[in-house]
C-alpha cells in the first residue's frame, strides 16, 4: 500500500472547506462457466452471437433460471466482506428499453439483496447483489463511436453473463484513496477466485458517486454518477476531474445537477450521459419468473469451506502468529505476491532460522527495491529458502548487512544460489572482533584525526568517516556494531 | 369405422380403439385434419378456430400411451419451426427455435401436434375479438364470441374440429371459454405444468390447461404434463401421479357456495343452471353449505392491476431487435420503438401495457401495485379459511352465457367483469375446472369447482361424478 | 406514460385510452377501501425457493438460426438505429 491507507481521510484537494464524499459501485463478472439465468457457456472472444439460446436472447416464452454457482460465489464475496447474508433474497426486474437489453429488463435484486453491510478496509459496504450483465452494442459507423454513426451492432454474447454488484457507503474522502481501495478490493477478489478481475477485460467495472460539502458537515450535497471507469489510473483522474468541475460549480455560486456523466480519459472532459428530459422510472417489481434464493446451512458451509484467506485476515494473523509489527503485516497482506514469498521462505526451514520480522524487512524492503518494477519476487533468482538463509546468517552476525546486500546482489543475477557458497568464495564473511579488525580500526582513527577529535569530545555523529574507512577496508564484510564499539574503546570515549 | 363414429370419440377412447387396433392413428389424424384444414380455409366463414394446421400425420410408429391422438395447442405455445404469433400482428410469421415442455410432454407421450389454435391477443381478452388474425366464433351460435383468450381452442374441440386442445389460463382464458363453448376447461395449480415456451401474459398467473369434451380427457391430458421442469423455476413437482376420475357419487364431499360469487352481475338463467347443478350435486350425497369468501369481490381489481403490470414488463422484449415485426420507415431508435410497437400491437394489449406502466410507476407503486399483492394475500387466505370447512368451492363459471360478438368491445371494464368468478382462483394459484352443467337461452352454462393446490385428483372425481350425473349433450355443437 | 411503455399512440387513440384506463383506474381503486396493514404482500402464490440450476453448460442456438427471425441482421448480428444517432 501507498502512504494512503484504506480509509484514512485525506485532503479533498480542495480549498480546505469543502470535502469530497465517495461512494463506488462495483460490478465484478464472475468466474462460473455459463451465464447468470441460463446453460450457455460464457464467452471470450467468441465469434458475435454464438454464445446465446432462447433466454439470453430473450426469446418469447424462454424463462430464467438462476445459476447456483453465481450464487455461491455471491456468498463468497459476502462472507469476504462481512456482510449479512440474507436467508431469503429475490431477484427484480428493472425495467428499460435499450437494444442491448433484450428483454426490455435487466433481472437484478433490488430491496431484498443477498448481502447487505459489511467492510473492507476502513470503507463499509452496503450492498452485495446479483445481476445479469447486458449484451455488447457495438456503435459503427465512420468514427466507431456513439456520436455520428446511424446503424449499431447488437452481440448477445455477453447478454446474461453473471455480476455481482458491490455498493459501498460515502466513505471515501479522496481520488487516490478510491483507487488505492479499489485495489484491496480487487485482491480480495482474486484471493477468493470468485472473478478474474481483469479491468482492461471489463471484470471488474466501476462507477462513482461524488458530492462536495462544506468540511465538518453530515449532510450530503447533491451527487453525480461517473460511469464505467476501466483503469485504477482513470478512477483517480475522473474522479479528480469531477471534484474539480463540482468545485467549479459551487464556486460560482452554481448548484450541481444530479446526473450520470461519462468521463473520457483521452481529452480528460467529463460529459452528460443522459439527457435530464429522458428521466429514468425502471419500474423495479419482483421477477415472478424467479423464486426466492434461500440460502441453507449447505450452501453456507460451502462458501466457506471455499474460502482462501483474506488480506485482512492474513494481516492480522502474519501479527499474531510471526510478531510481525502492523506494517510490515499490511505490506506482505495486501500485496498477495509478497506475503506469498515470506510464507514460502519461512517455511522453507533455512539454516540458520531467520527472525520473522527481519526477514519481512529484507523482502519488503532490499529484495523489492532491487528487483524491476512490478516484477513478482517469486519470478526472480532468488529462492525464498535462500533469502532465507542469508537473513538468518544476518541475524546471526555471520554477515554484516551491507554483506549480505552484495549477497543478495549475486543472487539476483544468478551467480549461485547458495548464500553462505556466495560468502565464502568472495570472502564476504563477518571478521569477528579479533586482532585483524582492532588493527583497521586503528588506522582508521589515525587516518582521520579531526573526526577522532570530535569524537572524543562526545560527538558520536562524528563517528562515520571513520567508520566508512573501514568498512571500505573490509568490504563491508565487518560487523557495523562492533567496528563502532571499537572506535569509541581506542578512543576512549 | 366411419368418419362420424370417429369424430365421436373423446380422445381417451380414440387411444384406447388406435392401442386394441380397430382405428388407425393416421386415420384419426387425417380425419380431424381435414376438418381444421377446411375450417381454416373457410377463414370467417368458418369458425376461424385455426392459425396453422399441419400438413401430414406423423410418421413415427405410436406405441405411446396417447397412442397418436393428436391435439390443437394454442398459438402462444412456441412450436419448433411451426408460426408461434400468440394472436399478435407483431409476432406474424415467428418460427421458433424450441418448443414448449407442455407441448413437447404430450409429444413425448404420443400426442402430436394437429393445429395452432387462435386466441386473443397475448391471451388478452375474454371474447377472443382480440386477435390479430380475427375473431373466433362460437358453434353454438356463429354469431356470439366463444369465449377467451384460449378460444380457438374452446371452439374447435366443441366443433369437432380437434379431439382436445391445448389452452392457458390467466384470469379465466381456459374455464371461462370452455364454459361458453359447452365442454370441459380445466386450469391446473400454478406451477403444477410447466410455463417454459408459453409465450408470457402475467408469468404469477398463466398456466397452461387442457379444454376437452369430458372431465376424463381433461385427467389424461394433464397426466401428460403435469412435472417439475428444470426450465422453470417457478414449476413444481407434482405429488403423486394425475389418475383417470373413476367416481360416481359424492358422498362425504363438502361444497361450499360463495355468497361473493354467486349474486349480484350474475345473469338469471346462468344462477338458474347453477342451481340445478348443485341440487344434482346433493343428490349426489355431497353436503353444500355457504362459504365466505370476503375478498373475492376486490379479486378483479388485484388482477386488472397485477396481470396488467406483469404484461407490461413481459412485452417489453418486442422491440423489433431480434423477431417479429418493426415499423421500416422510423428515423431513429426511439421513433422504430414507438412505432414497431404502435403497429404490431392491438388496442386492448396497448391498453394493458399503459395501465400497467401506471401501476408500476414511481409514486403509484404503493398504491396499485403493492396493494394489489396484498389483496392477493388476503385472497389466499380466504381460500385457505373456506379449505378447513369444506373439500371444494363451487360457482358459476362465467356471469353469463356467450355473448354477441362486437357486444362488450367498446367497453373494457363490462369485458373484464366476465372473468369475475375464476380470477379469485387464478390470484390464489389453486386448481379450478370447468363443466357444462345446462343451457340458458340455450346456449351452455359452466360450472366451476376450485379446490386447494395440488388437488387435481380429488377435483377431477368430483368433476367426472357431477359430470356423469348431469350427462351434458355436447354434439348439438357440431358444426 | 406511453413514452414509457414506447408505444406511439394516435391521436384516435389518445381520447378513447385516456377514458377507458380511467374507468379501470376507477374500478381497481376500490381496493384503497381495504384495511391491509401488515399484510405482506404475494409476490410467488405458492412458495418455491431454491430452483437454481447447476453451472453446467448447455447447447447454445446456431447463428443462423439466431438471426432468421431478425428483422434486419448482417451475417453476424442484429442491426438497430444507432441509440444515440
Ligand atoms: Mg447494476
Ligand atoms: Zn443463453
Amino acid at each position: 500500500m501507498s502512504d494512503h491507507k484504506p480509509g484514512g481521510v485525506a485532503d479533498a484537494g480542495g480549498d480546505g472547506e469543502l470535502e469530497a464524499v465517495i461512494g463506488l459501485e462495483i460490478h465484478v463478472q464472475l468466474a462460473t462457466r455459463t451465464k447468470m439465468f441460463c446453460g450457455c457457456e460464457l464467452s471470450f472472444g467468441e465469434p458475435p452471437n454464438t454464445r446465446t439460446c432462447p433466454v439470453c436472447l430473450g426469446l418469447p416464452g424462454s424463462l430464467p433460471v438462476a445459476n447456483a454457482r453465481a450464487v455461491h460465489l455471491g456468498l463468497m464475496i459476502g462472507l469476504a466482506l462481512g456482510s449479512e447474508l440474507a436467508p431469503r433474497s429475490i431477484f427484480h426486474r428493472k425495467n428499460y428499453f435499450y437494444p442491448d437489453l433484450p428483454k426490455g429488463y435487466q433481472i437484478t435484486q433490488y430491496d431484498e439483496p443477498l448481502c447487505r453491510g459489511g467492510e473492507l478496509g476502513d470503507v463499509r459496504i452496503h450492498r452485495v447483489h446479483l445481476e445479469e450483465d447486458a449484451a455488447k452494442l457495438i456503435h459503427a459507423g465512420a468514427s466507431g463511436r456513439i456520436h455520428g454513426s446511424d446503424t449499431s451492432f447488437v452481440d448477445f454474447n455477453r447478454g446474461g453473463t453473471p455480476l455481482a454488484e458491490i455498493v459501498t457507503e460515502p466513505d471515501l474522502r479522496a481520488p487516490e484513496q478510491a483507487s488505492e481501495w479499489l485495489k484491496l478490493l480487487r485482491t480480495t477478489l482474486r484471493q477468493l477466485g470468485v472473478s478474474d478481475v481483469n479491468m482492461e477485460e471489463g471484470s471488474l467495472r466501476c462507477d462513482a458517486n461524488i458530492s462536495l460539502r462544506p468540511r465538518g458537515s453530515e449532510t450530503l450535497g447533491v451527487k453525480t454518477e461517473l460511469k464505467n471507469m476501466n483503469s485504477f489510473r482513470f478512477i483517480e483522474r475522473g474522479i479528480r476531474a469531477e471534484i474539480a468541475r463540482q468545485e467549479e460549480i459551487l464556486a460560482g455560486g452554481g448548484q450541481v445537477v444530479q446526473e450520470t456523466l461519462h468521463f473520457d480519459p483521452a481529452s480528460g472532459s467529463i460529459t452528460s450521459l443522459r439527457s435530464k428530459e429522458e428521466a429514468h422510472d425502471y419500474r423495479y417489481f419482483p421477477e415472478p419468473d424467479l423464486v426466492p434464493v434461500a440460502i441453507d446451512d449447505g450452501m453456507l458451509a460451502a462458501a466457506r469451506a471455499d474460502m482462501s484467506e483474506l488480506p485482512a485476515d492474513r494481516a492480522e494473523r502474519l501479527q499474531r502468529e510471526l510478531g510481525l509489527s502492523v506494517d510490515s503485516a499490511q505490506v506482505l497482506a495486501f500485496r498477495t505476491e509478497l506475503g506469498d514469498y515470506f510464507e514460502a521462505a519461512v517455511a522453507a526451514r533455512a539454516e540458520p532460522a531467520p527472525p520473522a520480522q527481519g526477514l519481512a524487512n529484507w523482502i519488503a524492503g532490499d529484495l523489492v527495491g532491487r528487483l524491476p518494477e512490478g516484477q513478482d519476487p517469486s519470478d526472480s533468482r532468488v529462492e525464498p529458502r535462500a533469502l532465507a538463509a542469508l537473513v538468518g546468517l544476518v541475524a546471526e552476525r555471520r554477515v554484516s548487512v551491507g554483506a549480505a546486500r552484495q549477497v543478495l546482489d549475486r543472487l539476483i543475477e544468478g551467480g549461485g544460489s547458495e548464500p553462505l557458497a556466495i560468502i565464502e568464495a568472495e570472502g564476504l564473511g563477518a571478521m569477528d572482533g579479533g586482532s585483524e579488525l582492532a588493527e583497521i580500526v586503528a588506522a582508521a582513527v589515525a587516518a582521520n584525526t579531526d573526526a577522532a577529535e570530535r569524537v572524543r569530545e562526545g560527538n558520536a555523529k562524528a563517528i562515520g568517516p571513520i567508520v566508512g574507512q573501514v568498512m571500505r577496508e573490509t568490504k563491508g564484510r565487518a560487523d557495523g556494531t562492533e567496528v563502532a564499539r571499537l572506535i569509541h574503546e581506542q578512543l576512549g570515549a | 369405422m366411419s368418419t362420424t363414429d370417429i369424430l365421436d370419440l373423446s380422445a381417451a377412447a380414440a387411444a384406447a380403439a388406435i392401442g386394441g387396433g380397430s382405428l388407425s392413428a393416421t386415420e384419426l389424424f387425417e380425419a380431424y385434419r381435414d376438418r381444421a384444414a377446411s375450417d381454416r380455409a373457410a377463414g370467417d366463414a368458418g369458425l376461424n378456430c385455426f392459425t396453422w394446421v399441419a400438413a401430414d400425420a406423423p410418421s413415427e410408429p405410436v406405441d405411446a400411451p396417447l397412442a397418436g391422438v393428436p391435439v390443437a395447442v394454442k398459438d402462444l405455445f412456441c412450436t419448433e419451426g411451426v408460426p408461434s404469433q400468440a394472436g399478435s400482428r407483431i409476432l406474424e410469421g415467428y418460427l421458433p427455435p424450441y418448443t414448449a415442455t407442455a407441448v413437447s410432454r404430450l409429444r413425448a407421450g404420443g400426442a402430436p401436434l394437429l393445429a395452432k389454435t387462435n386466441q386473443d391477443e397475448f391471451a388478452m381478452g375474454s371474447s377472443n375479438e382480440n386477435s390479430a388474425f380475427g375473431p373466433v366464433r362460437n358453434p353454438w351460435d356463429r354469431e356470439r364470441v366463444p369465449g377467451g383468450s384460449s378460444g380457438g381452442s374452446a371452439a374447435a374441440v366443441a366443433a369437432g374440429l380437434a379431439p382436445w386442445a391445448l389452452g392457458t389460463d390467466t384470469g379465466g382464458s381456459v374455464r371461462q371459454p370452455a364454459a361458453l363453448c359447452g365442454i370441459v376447461g380445466l386450469k391446473p395449480t400454478y406451477g403444477a405444468v410447466s410455463r417454459y415456451g408459453m409465450i408470457a401474459f402475467a408469468s404469477s398467473l398463466d398456466q397452461a390447461g387442457p379444454l376437452t369434451r369430458d372431465v376424463t380427457d381433461a385427467a389424461l391430458m394433464l397426466r401428460h404434463m403435469v412435472g417439475r421442469d428444470p426450465c422453470d423455476a417457478t414449476s413444481l413437482a407434482f405429488p403423486g401421479e394425475i389418475e383417470l376420475p373413476t367416481a360416481e357419487r359424492l358422498d362425504g364431499i363438502r361444497l361450499g357456495v360463495p355468497q361473493e360469487l354467486t349474486g349480484e352481475g350474475i345473469e338469471r338463467g346462468v344462477l338458474d343452471a347453477f342451481a340445478a347443478a348443485i341440487e344434482q350435486a346433493k343428490e349426489l350425497g355431497a353436503e353444500v353449505s355457504d362459504v365466505h369468501l370476503p375478498h373475492a369481490p376486490h379479486a378483479l381489481s388485484a388482477y386488472y392491476v397485477l396481470a396488467p403490470a406483469e404484461c407490461s414488463s413481459n412485452l417489453a422484449r418486442y422491440d423489433g431487435v431480434r423477431y417479429g415485426m418493426r415499423a421500416t420507415d422510423a428515423h431513429d431508435l426511439l421513433d422504430m420503438y414507438m412505432r414497431t410497437r404502435h403497429d404490431g400491437f392491438g388496442a386492448e394489449v396497448k391498453r394493458r401495457i399503459m395501465l400497467g406502466t401506471y401501476a408500476l410507476s414511481s409514486g403509484y407503486y404503493e398504491a396499485y401495485y403493492g396493494r394489489a399483492q396484498r389483496v392477493r394475500t388476503r385472497i389466499s387466505e380466504d381460500f385457505r379459511t373456506a379449505f378447513e370447512q369444506i373439500d371444494f368451492v363451487v360457482t358459476p363459471t362465467a356471469p353469463s352465457v356467450a355473448f354477441r360478438l362486437g357486444e362488450k368491445t367498446a367497453d373494457p371494464l363490462a369485458m373484464y367483469l366476465n372473468d369475475y368468478c375464476t380470477v379469485p382462483m387464478s390470484l390464489a394459484g389453486i386448481p379450478a375446472i370447468s363443466i357444462p352443467c345446462g343451457h340458458s337461452e340455450g346456449l351452455p352454462v359452466g360450472l366451476q369447482i376450485a379446490g386447494p393446490a395440488f388437488s387435481e385428483n380429488r377435483l377431477l372425481d368430483a368433476a367426472r361424478a357431477l359430470e356423469r350425473s348431469i350427462a351434458f349433450d355436447a354434439r348439438p355443437a357440431r358444426v | 406514460m406511453a413514452a414509457l411503455a414506447r408505444l406511439a399512440l394516435g391521436e384516435e387513440e389518445v381520447e378513447p385510452m385516456a377514458r377507458e384506463l380511467s374507468a379501470v383506474l376507477d374500478h381497481v381503486a376500490r381496493i384503497s377501501e381495504l384495511d391491509l396493514e401488515n399484510v405482506p404482500p404475494t409476490s410467488h402464490v405458492v412458495e418455491v425457493t431454491g430452483a437454481l440450476r447447476a453451472d453446467e453448460p448447455t447447447p447454445c442456438l446456431p447463428r443462423e438460426v439466431v438471426l432468421s427471425q431478425a428483422p434486419l441482421a448482417n451475417d453476424e448480428g442484429f442491426l438497430v438505429p444507432s441509440p444515440q444517432a
